[in-house]
């Protein structure tokens, strides 16, 4: 105890000042003059009623990514106290006044001046010079569409700030691998790359691309780990055990912490509840749930149902019936069977009710004790309204021809008898005495007779059937398929026998008690497969492009117009430092292919060590630039220039170290040396140059004049405003 | 020569042993932690290993083994298994003799005396022709049941017809299988008059059974190739005829075998390719010798050919790519061969794996055009100057003048596939759908509404084709104005919203007698030309941008309702980017005044109809896409043989045959891989923790990773890329796959059969415990085929729940229908 009285308390700290100044200087290049424009730019429009979803804690769909990156948009709106109360309507409209701009653009702004400082640590840990590292940051720095994209609510910042960080935690961890495995610092590095990796899946999908090249090197790392054979068999085993533990599990529950939050936080039902399954709505405050809470759980003989079709394409719809009947002739020449319409209807209607009969009695209301139906049971349903029963017979349907029309009987004293029984069968059964619930049952409708299933064909009826969607008997039922998949939405018990006040009962709403909760597992599943199978309709966009036009910098975007001057904000790359980084690339992939050709016939132009942080340094960084560019070229979706920002982010940091190797390796004498190093300056002050010529377009601050736009439209495609005056 | 050095090397490599770990011998680099690329080659650290185990085995024998197999000391050693094969010795054939008596020693317990030898070769030459011949009889047998269409026959068959008839036809697939079956058909007296309608149409009279034939006869071989295959990757007869076994007894195979389709011929090329790989490979210790080159050609012919049915013979073009870079690979690291010897193994592989399949490729498509040179169905998949090509064609040896003039009166084609031309009629956009005035649309069809007069946008008032004006022709640039001919209105664009798709501007007609408004005027543009060239007629690529809004005529190909009579939507797309929906050609083009030309002028050359049949062929692939509401089969049902296509019938009064694979079979297949994996994975682990094992082992596992991985990558890049394909997908198109892991299967069990023997140390117990499994799998697949054989050959009579029929109990999963 005493012992460490004796000694004096020291704090030793190492205060690389080049960090301080580059963190400084990129503060200073992304929060200057944060909130103007004060008006949406471009996305912002998007993310924003997404905020404010947050803000009213109303749940939503967005397929466009996983939910961590609108909760970090979320969270400056939060710490700037916003209260949704905006209405994202379009690019340009002035923000009011309870909008906080500065606090929702500060966390992406933050994220992309701390990638200034992270570039130039990662390249220092790639054991390259601090000259080199000071160039890398630089790059980053003054390039211009980075800084736009930074500047705004947007979530390519804060990507690519988590992807450099898992690059950066991952390096310090392999270099603490050497010297102190399993120390503190180890440890720390090695989570921490498990955290980020999550993070920038969390933010968009395609952090994903950064993850697996995470996940690559860390195995092959892990490999030669395995065959050192200085480590004792359990030493390995923990090694590996450790790196699984921070590199697979940490960042899976990670992603699952992120929606469970999502979903915490987003209780309320909104605009896109329709999307989701029964259960899922009911599990949401207002909305379904306030009709169905309450409801009897099991459904009886006499119920009073609704039956939404699980699958739900191309709309969402229940099962449906109106007086209408086919017509006798289609216009292909078939005939009908001229009975009663059965359709799939996308929305709310009394006619959507049905009542389940037993067959063998006749009354519709529910026995006391109320007798349930259970799975393989045979069952009628009745349609409310009409007191017609669901029938289906060998009759093509509409517009389906291979299967069978759906009806509801009318007898017209001709030949055709009803086939109206139907046995249920339960999807999600766990056993076979299995209940029907209400909600929670996914079940198939099988016709007695021709054993054909109830189905939702897909198809639109045409105005004989009031455009609503058909539904069929499928015949071949070639295997499951959810659009043959049914649940009870709506239900109670029927207590009328009179088809007067049964009308009548259909029309009162339904009673409220108890509500019944999804566990999070399933929420998460539907809400991740929703997001992931949901298409959005065909969007064309006047300023999409292809991943070809992005590494020549042939497309532009214009993100924002001042509404009286020229000023304007303006997506677009600094033309040198986009050119002279792929040529480092492919400079990078020649030198590297040659070298290797050569040491195959044992002729080795590299120190070991130096050839083994080129392969390091080429591995992580032309690694993470083809990861995150190539997988475009298939994809099918509608493409933008900010897209490749994340390979862009690698493709600088390989640029400087390409530039060094010359150097130290290709430059032979003294005088070339001075040559290269001159012409590197030369080089990075045109950048500059260029860098600061674009300034008006990537902050939007000061207008120009129609001429001196043209003279910044170095290429024909650049797509830059100029106001007629 | 060659022999001397690698002695010489070899007595490097253990000169080197005893070097201490210090200093800057190879040993010191044992504790790696750098990163490698795959491939990348570490070569101290493979010497490291290599010394550890040759320090740890005494025997001399063995380190010409560990020599041979990993000459030269470089070799790369990159996680894919590919990389880790068996290379025999390259010093001649006398080494190379010895080298396999080694190996023989290493698997055999006894080494056997050069009577044996003889002897167990003439055992696999029975062996050999009892599995062709089975195989044969299985195919055959039934052949000509049912007598009616079954499945895709209808296709295959009537583009079989197709060739004999020489008329045009479209098809996704490359021409060379539906040529070979026009072939086998014209050859057996088949005259193409039957129409292959729909399956279950009688074949009554005509002969079809040359064409089942030709196929079973390809199908047939399979199973013979598979023998071979593995037989030369195990160096096992019982492996081989494992193998041979499960395809022979395969239902699904034989089922896919015994019809007109592309499958066994496909198939049949896939394997061929993969033999002949193999077979070169194990020439690899006489290079360039004759049968050697032979066997290179062969792949490459193989994969042409392969190439040349199906596109999915892209998959085996690239394991036979991944090979031969490994190959080269190993070459190139050899440092006793000089670079003008690797120089000369890779132009060897160019010449035969890339000139000569792109030669042979090229010489089908040239075939296929030339066959067929009639008028058939596929005319309107093409563009106008293709069918031109074409007898019976309307451009057939028509003369045009070839420079569009004002005046004439011309027809515009869209360049995108299944658009047609421009069209309008006498009806008008119905109300709340835009302005209410004439429809312009696009029509696939000839018609005469689809003619158009192209007039200056400032003058109407002298008739343009009055002899005593001059003729003027529109240039690259002009402002123009386009006057539907039957109804006098022109081409009209403004700022409404299009009927179907809601961001582009709507197109009508407008205007009567030809006098409208600013916005009937149009500049036309031809891509990529310079201003002030003429535009000629089928050649030129042609936009029309509207001058009041700057939108671009285009269609969307979205098909409109009713009151559209279902043509396609005509927009004006305000986004300038160039999509071929917005390009289009002038087709028929009659101008009194000018001169006309032949179209055999215009006539595309042989690279331009390739060019265009390939993207023709692609976009009709995308265009296969399954339907929301429908099951379809996903790749995952696949190798868990969850449900089978119906060939044929599905009431119990049919004649049914339903295609599914064996459930004995796949099933052991899917374990297997499962079991490979485990196994692999252990094996390469213990190899890497520089585990010593035992001689006989050490063989075993060699055959394992080098063999079994070959079959495996072949099983894998046979299989996942169907996940990423966004096409409608069917239970067939495992089969290529199927086949490779059968392999796998034959490889794997054999070799784990011995690995289990090779615990109990007596050898007679060992051999007998080999011999009981090996012959209980052949037995167990044979009685599997004696139960499920029906599927394949037919069945009459009740459904399989019937407990009457003769498959009753044998549907084991709910979702076979049979």
């Amino acid at each position: 105890m005493l012992e460490v009285l004796k000694r004096p308390v020291v704090v030793t700290t190492n205060i690389n000042l080049n960090i301080v100044a580059l963190t400084g200087v990129g503060l200073l290049s992304r929060l200057w003059h944060l909130s103007y424009p004060r008006a949406v730019v471009f996305d912002e429009v998007y993310y924003g009623q997404y905020i404010s979803f947050y803000m009213n804690r109303v749940f939503f769909l967005d397929d466009s990514g996983p939910p961590f990156g609108h909760m970090l948009l979320a969270l400056g709106g939060y710490l700037g106290g916003f209260d949704g109360n905006f209405l994202w309507n379009r690019i340009g409209a002035e923000y009011t006044s309870n909008v906080p701009v500065w606090a929702l653009r500060l966390l992406p702004a933050l994220a992309g001046a701390l990638s200034v400082p992270m570039a130039y640590q990662i390249v220092v840990e790639l054991r390259f010079s601090h000259c080199t590292a000071m160039g890398a940051a630089l790059l980053l720095l003054i390039e211009n569409a980075l800084v736009t994209q930074s500047r705004l609510m947007l979530l390519e910042s804060p990507l690519i700030f988590f992807n450099l960080l898992a690059v950066l935690s991952y390096l310090k961890f392999f270099n603490c691998q050497k010297h102190r495995p399993f120390s503190l610092p180890w440890w720390f590095w090695l989570m921490l790359t498990g955290v980020a990796c999550a993070c920038a899946v969390g933010i968009k999908y395609m952090g994903i691309f950064t993850y697996l090249l995470v996940l690559g090197v860390a195995a092959v790392h892990a490999w030669h780990l395995i065959g050192d054979q200085t480590l004792s068999n359990v030493l390995v085993l923990y090694h590996l055990l450790a790196r699984a533990v921070a590199l697979l599990v940490t960042p899976v529950t990670l992603y699952l912490l992120f929606f469970y939050i999502h979903l915490t936080l987003l209780c309320r039902s909104g605009p896109h509840d329709q999307i989701m399954s029964s259960a899922f709505q009911a599990s949401l405050e207002g909305g379904l749930a306030r009709i169905t809470q309450g409801q009897p759980l099991e459904v009886a003989f006499g119920s009073q149902v609704t039956l939404r079709n699980i699958f739900g394409k191309p709309l969402p719809c229940w099962l449906h019936s109106h007086q209408n009947t086919y017509p006798i002739i289609y216009e292909n020449g078939r005939g009908s069977s001229h009975q009663q319409q059965v359709t799939c209807y996308p929305f709310k209607d009394v006619n959507n009710w049905w009542v389940v009969k037993d067959p063998g009695r006749h009354q519709l209301v529910v026995s006391n004790p109320p007798r349930p139906v259970r799975h393989g049971d045979v069952v009628q349903l009745v349609h409310g309204m009409t007191t017609r029963f669901l029938n289906t017979h060998d009759v093509a349907a509409p517009l389906s021809s291979h299967a069978q029309e759906v009806s509801c009987y009318v007898d017209y004293n001709i030949s055709v008898p009803a086939q109206n029984l139907w046995r249920l069968d339960i999807v999600n059964r766990q056993s076979d005495r299995d209940t029907w619930k209400t909600i929670l049952s996914a079940v198939r409708f099988v016709h007695l007779n021709t054993s054909a299933v109830l189905k939702l064909s897909g198809a639109h009826l045409p105005d004989w059937g009031f455009r609503q969607l058909e539904v069929v008997g499928e015949k071949l039922s070639r295997g499951h398929h959810e659009s043959m998949a049914w649940n009870v939405e709506e239900h109670r018990y029927g207590t009328s026998q009179e088809q007067r006040d049964r009308e009548l009962e259909l029309h009162a709403p339904t009673q409220v008690d108890v509500s019944r909760n999804l566990s999070f597992m399933a929420r998460f599943s539907e809400l991740q497969w929703r997001m992931l199978t949901l298409r959005g309709e065909d969007a064309e966009h006047k300023y999409s492009s292809t991943p070809l036009e992005w590494v020549t910098l042939d497309t532009s975007i214009a993100y924002w117009l001042h509404p009286r001057t020229s000023a304007q904000i303006h997506l677009v790359g600094n033309i040198v430092i986009w050119a002279s980084a792929s040529l480092a690339t492919a400079t990078y992939v020649l030198l590297f292919l040659w070298y290797l050709l050569r040491r195959r016939r044992d002729v080795h132009d590299l120190p070991e060590d130096v050839w083994l942080h080129w392969v390091l340094a080429g591995t992580l960084c032309t690694g993470g630039w083809a990861l995150n560019y190539l997988p475009f070229f298939l994809m099918e979706k509608t493409l933008f220039l900010y897209h490749y920002l994340p390979a862009l982010a690698f493709q600088l940091l390989l640029l400087p170290l390409v530039l060094q190797h010359v150097y130290d390796h290709l430059c032979r004498s003294r005088v070339q040396r001075h040559l290269f190093s001159t012409l590197v300056v030369a080089w990075y002050s045109v950048a500059c140059h260029v860098s600061n010529k674009l300034r008006p377009l990537t902050y939007g601050d000061s207008s120009l004049t129609p001429g001196e736009l043209l003279a910044l439209r170095w290429r024909d495609s650049w797509d830059i405003l100029i106001r007629k005056s | 020569m060659l022999c001397a050095s690698g002695r010489l090397l070899a007595a490097r490599t253990a000169t080197s042993l005893p070097a201490p770990p210090r200093g800057r011998g190879p040993a010191l680099r044992c504790p790696r932690r750098e990163l490698h690329f795959p491939g990348n080659p570490d070569p101290p650290s493979w010497d490291c290993l290599a010394g550890r185990l040759t320090r740890a085995s005494a025997s001399p024998h063995r380190r010409v083994i560990l020599r041979r197999g990993r000459m030269p000391p470089a070799v790369g050693r990159g996680l894919a298994g590919s990389e880790l094969r068996l290379r025999r010795s390259r010093c001649g054939p006398r080494a190379a003799g010895r080298d396999v008596a080694i190996q023989a020693a290493a698997r055999s317990p006894k080494r056997p005396a050069p009577g044996s030898w003889r002897f167990e070769v003439a055992g696999r030459r029975a062996m050999l022709a009892l599995v062709t011949l089975l195989s044969f009889a299985t195919r055959f047998h039934r052949l000509d049941q049912p007598r009616h269409i079954c499945w895709d026959e209808t296709h295959f068959g009537k583009m079989g017809s197709y060739y004999i008839n020489r008329t045009f036809f479209f098809d996704v697939h490359p021409p060379l299988g539906k040529m070979l079956i026009g072939l086998a058909g014209y050859l057996s007296g088949y005259d193409g008059t039957f129409l292959f309608q729909k399956p279950g149409d009688k074949y009554e009279h005509h002969s079809y059974m040359g064409m089942r034939g030709f196929c079973a006869f390809l199908g047939s071989w399979l199973v013979p190739f598979a023998f071979l295959i593995v037989l030369d990757l195990s160096n096992s007869l019982p492996a081989a005829l494992l193998t041979a076994a499960l395809l022979t007894f395969d239902t699904g195979c034989l089922t896919l075998s015994q019809y007109i389709l592309l499958d066994p011929i496909l198939m049949f090329f896939i394997m061929a390719a993969m033999l002949s790989m193999v077979k070169y490979r194990s020439c690899a210790n006489r290079p360039f010798s004759a049968p050697w080159w032979s066997w290179l050609s062969l792949t490459g012919i193989s994969l042409a050919c392969a190439l040349g049915v199906k596109f999915v013979g892209l998959f085996i073009i690239l394991q036979v790519g991944l090979n031969t870079i490994a190959d080269l690979w190993h070459l190139f690291g050899d440092l006793s061969l000089s670079l003008v010897t690797v120089g000369k193994h890779l132009m060897a592989r160019v010449l035969c794996l890339i000139i000569l399949p792109l030669v042979l490729y090229m010489a089908i498509f040239a075939v296929h055009i030339m066959v067929l040179n009639k008028s058939g169905p596929g005319d309107g998949f093409f563009s106008s100057a293709f069918q031109a090509r074409l007898s019976g064609n309307n451009l057939h040896n028509a003369s045009i003048p070839e420079h569009l003039a004002y005046g004439s009166v011309i027809t515009v084609k869209n360049l995108r596939m299944a658009i047609g031309y421009l069209h309008s009629h006498r009806h008008l956009y119905p109300e709340g759908i835009g302005a209410r005035q004439q429809q312009v649309t696009t029509y696939l069809h000839k018609d005469y509404n689809n003619l158009w007069i192209i007039k200056k946008h400032n003058t109407n008032s002298a008739d343009p084709l009055d002899p005593s004006f001059p003729v003027e022709f529109v240039r690259h640039g002009d402002i123009i104005r386009l006057e539907h001919k039957e109804t006098s209105r022109n081409l009209h664009s403004h700022y409404h919203e299009a009927p179907l798709t809601r961001k582009h501007y709507q197109v009508t007609g407008y205007g009567t007698n030809g006098t409208g408004d600013s916005n009937d005027f149009w500049r036309i543009e031809v891509v990529n030309r310079k201003f002030g060239n003429r535009i000629k007629v089928l050649r030129s690529r042609i936009r029309l941008i509207h001058l009041v809004t700057g939108c671009v005529l285009g269609s969307s190909g979205k098909v409109l309702p009713k009151w559209g009579w279902e043509q396609l939507e005509v927009t004006c797309t305000p986004y300038l980017k160039q999509t071929l929906n917005s390009i289009w050609n002038v087709e028929d083009h009659i101008n009194p005044k000018l001169p006309n030309i032949s179209l055999d002028v215009l006539q595309p050359s042989f690279p331009e109809i390739l060019l265009e049949s390939h993207m023709v062929m692609i976009r009709g692939n995308n265009g296969l896409k399954p339907k929301d509401n429908d099951f379809t089969s996903k790749p995952w049902h696949w190798p868990i043989n969850y449900q089978g296509l119906r060939f044929s019938g599905a009431n119990d009064t049919d004649f049914r045959v339903y295609l599914l694979g064996n459930p004995v079979v796949w099933w052991l297949n899917l374990v297997s891989i499962a079991l490979y994996l485990l196994l692999g994975s252990i094996i390469v682990v213990a190899m890497q923790r520089g585990a010593q094992l035992p001689t006989k082992v050490e063989g075993l596992t060699r055959v394992l990773l080098q063999g079994g991985g070959q079959v495996l990558l072949g099983w894998m890049l046979h299989y996942f890329p169907f996940f990423l394909m966004g096409r409608i997908l069917y239970f067939h198109h495992y089969f290529p796959a199927m086949l490779f892991s059968s392999m796998l299967t034959g490889i794997l069990w054999d070799t784990l059969l011995r690995l289990c023997a090779w615990g109990p140390a007596s050898s007679s117990l060992a051999r007998a415990v080999h011999a009981v499994g090996i012959l209980s799998l052949l037995l167990g697949a044979a009685y599997s085929f004696y139960l499920f054989h029906p599927l394949a050959y037919g069945m009459v009579g009740p459904l399989a729940q019937d407990p009457r029929s003769p498959m009753a109990g044998l549907r084991w999963l709910e979702s076979w229908e049979f």
